[in-house]
């Protein structure tokens, strides 16, 4: 990556890159906020790594581009992009996007969060974003744990994982997210780990051009709450083992994606289909049933 | 949306996408949207809330009428902060007042409660809905600073800051953590004593001349039947029985109950022997009307645990006891 590939004309301020910046992804950071709070090791970092060069690669004027993040080490995303960002309350970020949306389509409006934020308290969210077709874009880092308040059992948790509130393991079953996400409907479901950047950042690239609910799960470490609680080592011991128990297969029926301790982890992309989105299908039915007394709504109405 | 807690965020996306925007719900919904009523508190988005008050706790009464939720309105989220509580008394006035209460929301940037009560909320009266030209509209404060120069919680000086709007190029940051005035998390004593008495301090003009009240017959009054919402059409029925006595009762109707008009209450005390709160709860504003008064007459609550509405007995049984 190098200066030359920053689209400059996606940039309404424009964004000098300094002659000694360290990284192209800087100009879309805010860098006045570094150093971030993630721990060594940690693979949230990575992820928005990838979405900065998802964001330059995808042509977007990026004005128009805004990310709402929920509660936890995740939901801290919303804080270092430079762009329209929000850092709402736990497991609501899904329907305040919902609302930004619908009040401003012109946006291209990305979720992004953690595991126990969009499928514990905001997993009713998520399901009836995905059942409307919402557009939206849900980037899900999961770190299999509650990082942020001292690593939980969370609804995404493996069996036999010992964690803060199951120091004997977990016993409950975990929710397959990417099955979750098919069953209710979103438009594209793609798993990655933070060890598949590049695949990453293509999928990324891919959802900020698609239409509908787009759902990407990231596996990625928590080498302080998860890894190092359960033995399994450090951030580098979790990317080899990403690296050799992940099997990309495009198109697997994600019914047998789950996850377990220390099993094959299926990644690709599961799900790409088109239904029609629910501010078309509003569209329609108001255009069916009002005919001519439907007007058309306006963009911009705090102004009138 | 699917429930109370996605709608009563789903208004702040929509208000910061750049709409006007609202949610209405009744006794558990209410409960369910404390949160967010925190979060517009603290992110500063104009929007309103209306809640149709019914008797509870929990499930409660639905569709039956009280007024047990005042101070929920007012406290209900953790943590300090202020809203503007609006109480209508007819569908006339639940047409007038959301208008108001909307442009109240986008002058001082804060969450307005409509606090209606179910007779409120179920009545069929007259209304007039004026053409729309003819309605009087706040603007949202959208700034006119480039997005180099401008900080969305640098207030002005009637401490409310202005706004921008998602997608208009200002990439701005809104959180509901204790922030500096640039939007970012800034978790201090200085940053949390200044924003937080702000939040607060910004509304003061509402608890003083600003204070939306409905008077009669105060000159000569020597008792004040103080009520909001459908009890205060209840006590209209008591102060002119009241008067028929040839006491010398009057009226003071809150409408704006949030802040609490306390300029007005206090003037009030010094000259007037006793306050009649009655209310369809078991004594909340009255506490309100007690610290206003401060001793210098006599407050009385006249309770009701809410299914139905007083009887103007009950309130005028207060006036002629505090006269006595």
């Amino acid at each position: 990556m190098n200066e030359a590939m920053v689209d400059r004309s996606t940039l309404e301020v424009p964004v000098e890159i300094p002659p000694d910046a360290v990284n192209p992804v800087e100009p879309f950071l805010r860098m006045d906020r570094m150093p971030h709070i993630w721990c060594p090791g940690c693979g949230i970092g990575t992820t928005v790594n990838c979405f900065t060069r998802a964001l330059i690669d995808c042509g977007k004027n990026l004005d128009k581009v805004a990310v709402v993040s929920g509660i936890g080490c995740t939901g801290r995303v919303a804080g270092y992009a430079r762009l329209d960002s929000f850092h709402t309350t736990h497991g609501r970020a899904i329907p305040f996007a919902t609302g930004l949306k619908l009040a401003n389509p012109e946006l291209d409006v990305v979720v992004y969060s953690g595991d126990g934020d969009l499928f514990a308290i905001g997993g009713n969210h998520f399901i009836h974003a995905a059942r409307r077709n919402m557009d939206l874009k849900v980037i899900c880092v999961n770190n299999l744990t509650y990082a942020m308040t001292g690593g939980q059992t969370a609804p995404t948790t493996p069996s036999k994982v010992i964690s803060a509130t199951a120091p004997y393991g977990v016993f409950e079953p975990a929710f397959n997210l990417v099955a979750l996400a098919e069953a209710a409907g979103a438009a594209y479901v793609a798993r990655w780990t933070t060890y598949h950047v590049k695949q990453l950042s293509r999928s990324m690239e891919e959802v900020l051009k698609k239409k509908g609910f787009c759902f990407i799960e990231v596996l990625s470490p928590c080498p302080t709450l998860y890894q190092r609680r359960n033995k399994m080592g450090e951030g580098l011991d979790v990317m080899k083992y990403y690296k050799q128990a992940s099997k990309v297969r495009h198109g697997a029926r994600t019914s047998e994606c789950d996850l377990s301790r220390d099993g094959e982890i299926v990644v690709g992309k599961f799900v790409d289909r088109d239904r029609p989105d629910y501010y078309d299908l509003l569209q329609a039915q108001m255009r069916e049933t009002l005919g001519d007394r439907y007007a058309e709504p306006e963009v911009s109405c705090c102004e009138c | 949306m699917e429930d109370e807690l996605a709608a009563s965020i789903a208004i702040q996306g929509a208000v910061w996408g750049g709409a006007k925007a609202f949610t209405v719900t009744s006794g558990p919904g209410f409960s369910l949207m404390m949160e967010h009523i925190g979060y517009a508190a603290m992110t500063e988005t104009p929007c309103v809330f209306v809640n149709v008050q019914r008797g509870g706790p929990s499930t409660g009464l639905p569709t039956l009428p009280a007024q047990a939720d005042m101070m929920q309105a007012r406290w209900g989220s953790h943590g300090d902060y202020g809203i503007i509580a609006l109480c209508p008394n007819s569908p006339q006035e639940c047409f007038d007042l959301t208008v108001t209460g909307f442009n109240l929301a986008e002058e001082f940037r804060v969450p307005v409660m409509m606090m209606l009560d179910e007779c409120v909320g179920h009545m069929t009266e007259k209304v007039i809905i004026p053409e729309a030209e003819k309605i009087a509209i706040t603007p949202r404060r959208l700034t006119k600073l480039p997005p180099e120069q401008f900080r969305l919680f640098e207030p002005k000086s009637d401490l409310v800051p202005d706004m921008a709007r998602a997608g208009d190029g200002y990439r701005f940051h809104v959180t509901g953590l204790t922030h500096d005035e640039r939007g970012y998390p800034s978790m201090n004593v200085d940053t949390q004593d200044h924003s937080v008495r702000r939040l607060q301090e910004k509304l003061q003009p509402l608890a003083n001349g600003r204070a939306i009240c409905e008077t009669e017959n105060l000159e000569d009054a020597e008792v004040v039947v103080v009520s909001y919402g459908i009890t205060s059409r209840v006590a209209q029925r008591a102060l002119q029985l009241a008067r028929a006595q040839g006491i010398r009762a009057g009226k003071f109707r809150i409408i704006s109950a949030w802040p609490f008009p306390e300029q007005r209450i206090r003037e009030l005390a010094g000259r007037v022997k006793a306050f009649i709160v009655p209310e369809l709860n078991l004594g909340q504003m009255v506490h309100e009307v007690k610290r206003a008064a401060d001793g210098k007459a006599a407050v009385v609550s006249v309770t009701h645990a809410g299914g139905s509405v007083h009887h103007p007995e009950a309130i005028l049984r207060a006036i002629v006891e505090a006269v006595r």
